[in-house]
């Protein structure tokens, strides 16, 4: 496909905008995987039992070590002015601190009732940190009201942005945004090493003393399609985004690297050279699933922002067709290319309104729907084969050597249906 | 406010969703915002329910704040009427939306819905999710109740009841109420409305025409069960029929509230009193267990442990203070002081001090026993995806005291396992890390070794250095069973810190053990 083919298509998907019940998490359930991926890092929910509800049931499976997370509860007394809630605060963390001193770095989450109260986090934080020294604390919301499911990473991100210390070298140099699994950071680090890129750092990094510097001469790729705020703040430090597709599947890969790879000025035989291994055992592996996949219709309910890469993914990689694909959040910026590279007829969606969404999936029956864990069996009780959106979250799909297992993830429910003889 | 690691409840809006989701015909509107909507996963996903609970979020957004909320709520509440035609409609607020304070009920009760409209207060920063369903599953109870409905003539009919508190996402709910089907049955009473599970509004129009109720989980059903007493002088069954000695006292009951012989459910009996005296079970004699739970619950195990299995009770408690008073009686009456707490991290430490040999708590304490390497048997809600087996698996009736016999011994080492490894403790295969034979590979010093390395700060007692013990001496206590080595230790150390001895040698540790021997384990 010639890119001004892509680009009608992208420009002519029409956009179907909801509003209405919302089947999706609220940003706090970022701290499921912001806590593993930052390691001497707390996080501190300041909401109520709701909130620490939610992160249970969303970490469940986790109960078993001793979380870097939890929630201050606030109570009728904080709410009717008995207790000074800034006070009870200062006597909450007094004791997290007390009880983990191996934390170097703590954030006050705000919720929904926090923000509804307008308890100034950010104040406390100021507070806090001054009290407590080797211990820097941070806040920002991920409150249902202002944010969806993986924004809340990009708040927390957001957050980061302004404490990260100001480069001091004029070369350039490279910043991967966004949390990814370890083991797909080093394999992006190694690969840009190979390419000759000297100096690349992961934002978040896996401590809080190795937050990496900004200023003017930082590139940066988002590893995420859900960064928008944090990209925002790292372009008001000076720092520039690289355009590219997002890191999914073999073609997602080689985009992005490429993108990296022009703006660093390296030799293009070199890259191509560099990625052609990678890029066709990534194929090889996608091969496999490609029989079951083509020409199988997906439908995306919206989740992660995730699913306009995954769409383009899906479609041009292993010909799978997308009927609908649904989005908390449409960035139009970020998403320009990704856009432009779906298949035509696809409906856009943004926003929910669950019972009006799910009647399409009714009427439309496709072979898989990507829907949260609140919908899945009760699509599937309607003989409707689905796959937990969160999955795609928590479990390592980006780069070449996860695109297999990207694309397993959408073959296993079909697979398991045609083998299933109960 | 209170610092939270993990909760044992959720909060009250969640209690009343357990009612709506265990009715039929019932909807509830929820002023919520986004990410509310976790709850649904709660039942699609940990009881496996192949529908939607039936519940709409109106799903307001900061944007809303201040503006037209309260026009979202009836917009919300109109459409899911016209989606979804319930017989009920229940309004209520979450913890956000209580405090922009829409009022749903005047909303609600302004806009004329063509059916009933029950109002839920649930006040968030003060209740929590098993008041909810009793405050939830009460207010259903007395908005839909006929007050003019009363019993048929008694003459030449069977005598009729209504069963109270089985709710969606119960524990063990949905066997219990098979077991307790079986009993009533061969009682010949005539079952009139199982509620809230199954039940419809109309259904619940109909409760006053029932000669007795019976209150099976008295967190969700005491409160409607008192109000139907007054409203229709309803009399109520209050034992729980959990254990075989709770179910032989529950059909007594039954049968003098209805007025019938008790003898053809007695009959029915169980197998739980012969497994627990034939000598098999000799060695279950006076183990130490440490119970904690929701109220019902734990009390029910402490008796069937005392009573029924011969086990010695260490430690009582529970989670919802509303039942602390009968929890504190009977920890009194075991010479225990109860804990009464929802801090996961004072339920650790207070089981860690107790060194019991079991633990049977929730799945919280399932975790905590699994740190400590203890073995564990959940009896209690919070729920898991574990306590809704595919299998049969009552708690209640006698299949339920059967299913308590074996779930509970099960994870114990074996009687003559246990005499094996202190006879043989240096064989091979067959030693302190290997773990009980009966649990599989990885139950043993490996698996341990992982849950250390995952336990960022230990328990204050596991970091303890054993201070004054020769060498000897504690050679000598590595000969000691890995599964009793902890309370010898405990023991040796408490005599001979009682009695000043500064360095303790391996006959110490003798005469510790014959100081104690046969005088009960402190």
């Amino acid at each position: 496909m010639s890119a001004g083919a892509m680009a009608t298509a992208g420009t002519a998907l029409p956009l179907l905008r909801e509003r209405g019940q919302r089947e999706v998490f609220c940003g706090l359930t970022g701290i499921v995987w912001l806590h593993r991926k930052i390691q001497d890092a707390f996080f501190l929910v300041v909401g109520s039992r709701t909130c620490a509800h939610l992160l249970q049931s969303a970490a469940g499976v986790m109960l078993f070590a001793e979380p870097r997370f939890a929630t201050a509860i606030i109570e009728e007394r904080d709410l009717a002015g008995m207790a000074d809630a800034n006070e009870e605060l200062d006597r909450v963390v007094d004791r997290l601190l007390e009880r983990r001193p191996d934390i170097r770095m703590l954030f006050l989450v705000g919720s929904c009732p926090s923000e509804v109260i307008k308890l100034d986090l950010s104040r406390a934080a100021q507070r806090l940190s001054v009290k407590h020294s080797g211990v820097r604390v941070l806040n920002y919301s991920g409150s249902g009201i202002e944010t969806t499911f993986t924004q809340g990473e990009d708040a927390c991100l957001a957050a980061l942005v302004p404490e990260l210390p100001a480069t001091t070298s004029a070369a350039p140099e490279l910043m991967i945004v966004g949390s990814l699994p370890d083991i797909v950071e080093d394999q992006f680090l190694r690969l840009f090493a190979d390419m000759g890129i000297a100096t690349v750092r992961s934002l978040p990094a896996r401590n809080a003393a190795s937050m990496p510097p900004v200023g003017p001469n930082t590139l940066f790729l988002l590893a995420q399609p859900f960064l928008g705020d944090t990209a925002r703040a790292l372009e008001d430090r000076g720092a520039k985004r690289l355009d590219a597709l997002f890191p999914f599947g073999a073609e997602g890969t080689v985009d992005w690297l490429h993108a990296a790879a022009k703006a660093f000025g390296i030799d293009e035989m070199h890259f191509r050279s560099l990625v052609a291994a990678p890029r066709e055992r990534a194929k090889r592996a996608l091969e496999r699933h490609r029989m079951l996949l083509e020409g199988k219709t997906i439908f995306f309910l919206p989740d992660s922002q995730l699913e306009v890469p995954l769409a383009r993914f899906l479609a041009n990689e292993l010909g799978m067709v997308p009927i609908e694909v649904g989005t908390p959040y449409l960035h139009r910026q970020h998403l320009a290319r990704e856009l432009e590279a779906l298949p035509e007829g696809v409906q856009l969606s943004e926003g929910q309104d669950v019972d009006r969404q799910l009647d399409r999936v009714r009427s439309s029956r496709p072979d898989l729907t990507v829907c949260g864990l609140g919908l899945a069996n009760p699509l599937e009780a309607q003989g409707l084969s689905t796959k937990w959106s969160i999955e795609l979250v928590f479990s390592p799909v980006h780069g070449f050597d996860q695109a297999g297992d990207l694309a397993e993830l959408f073959a296993r429910p079909l697979r398991r249906r045609d083998m299933l003889k109960v | 406010m209170q610092l939270t690691l993990w909760t044992y409840e959720g909060p009250p809006h969640v209690g009343a969703m357990r009612v709506a989701t265990a009715m039929r015909g019932v909807h509830y509107v929820l002023h919520a915002p986004q990410g509310d909507t976790y709850a649904d996963l709660l039942f699609t996903m940990i009881e496996r329910r192949g529908e939607r609970p039936p519940v709409t979020y109106t799903t307001f957004e900061a944007r809303d704040l201040g503006g037209d909320t309260a026009e979202l709520f009836q917009t919300a509440a109109r459409d899911a009427y016209a989606r979804y035609k319930p017989q009920a409609m229940l309004v209520g607020a979450s913890c956000t939306a209580e405090l922009i304070q829409d009022d749903p009920a005047g909303l609600a009760e302004a806009m004329g819905l063509p059916c009933p409209v029950i109002a839920l207060e649930l006040p968030s920063y003060q209740r929590r999710e098993h008041w909810g369903a009793s405050e939830t599953f009460h207010a259903l109870v007395r908005g839909l109740a006929k007050r003019d409905a009363k019993p048929a003539p008694r003459e030449g009919r069977r005598p009729r009841a209504n069963i109270l508190g089985p709710t969606a996402l119960g524990f063990r709910h949905r066997d219990d109420l098979v077991e307790v089907k079986i009993l009533l049955s061969a009682l010949g009473i005539d079952l009139h409305v199982v509620a809230p599970l199954g039940a419809t509004p109309a259904e619940l129009q109909t409760l006053g025409e029932a000669d007795f109720n019976i209150s099976l989980y008295p967190e969700i059903s005491d409160t409607a069960s008192r109000w139907l007493e007054r409203q229709f002088k309803q009399p109520t069954v209050r034992t729980v029929p959990i254990g075989h000695g709770a179910t032989m006292d529950f059909i007594r009951e039954v049968a003098l509230v209805a007025g019938v012989d008790p003898a053809p459910a007695l009959g029915l009996g169980s197998r739980m009193p012969w497994w627990s005296r034939s000598v098999d079970s000799t060695y279950l004699t006076s183990k130490r267990v440490f119970i904690f739970g929701d109220g019902t619950h734990a009390l029910a195990a402490a008796r069937v442990a005392r009573d029924e299995l011969g086990f010695e009770v260490c430690g009582l408690g529970c989670y919802n203070r509303e039942f602390a008073r009968d929890v504190r009686a009977a920890a009194e009456d075991l010479g225990l002081e109860a804990l009464i707490t929802d801090d996961y991290l004072e339920v650790e430490a207070a089981i860690t001090a107790a060194q019991p040999e079991m633990v049977l708590g929730t799945q919280m304490e399932r975790m905590i026993a699994k740190k400590l390497k203890l073995p564990c048997a959940v009896i209690s809600a919070p729920v898991h995806v574990q306590d809704f087996p595919a299998r049969h698996s009552p708690l209640m009736g006698f299949e339920g005291a059967n299913v308590i016999f074996d779930s509970w011994v099960h994870p114990l080492v074996m009687g003559l396992e246990e005499h094996l490894l202190t006879m043989f403790r240096d064989d091979f295969e067959f030693h302190d890390a290997a773990g009980p034979s009966h649990l599989g590979a990885g139950h043993g010093g490996s698996a341990s070794a992982e849950t250390l390395k995952v336990m960022p700060n230990p328990a204050p007692a596991a970091a303890e250095e054993p201070q004054g013990w020769t060498a000897d001496a504690e050679r000598e206590l590595l000969k000691i069973p890995f599964f009793v080595r902890g309370k010898a230790r405990r023991n040796t150390e408490a005599y001979a810190a009682n009695r000043g001895i500064s360095a303790i040698t391996v006959d110490t540790l003798y005469e510790a053990k014959a100081h104690l021997s046969g005088g009960g384990r402190p």
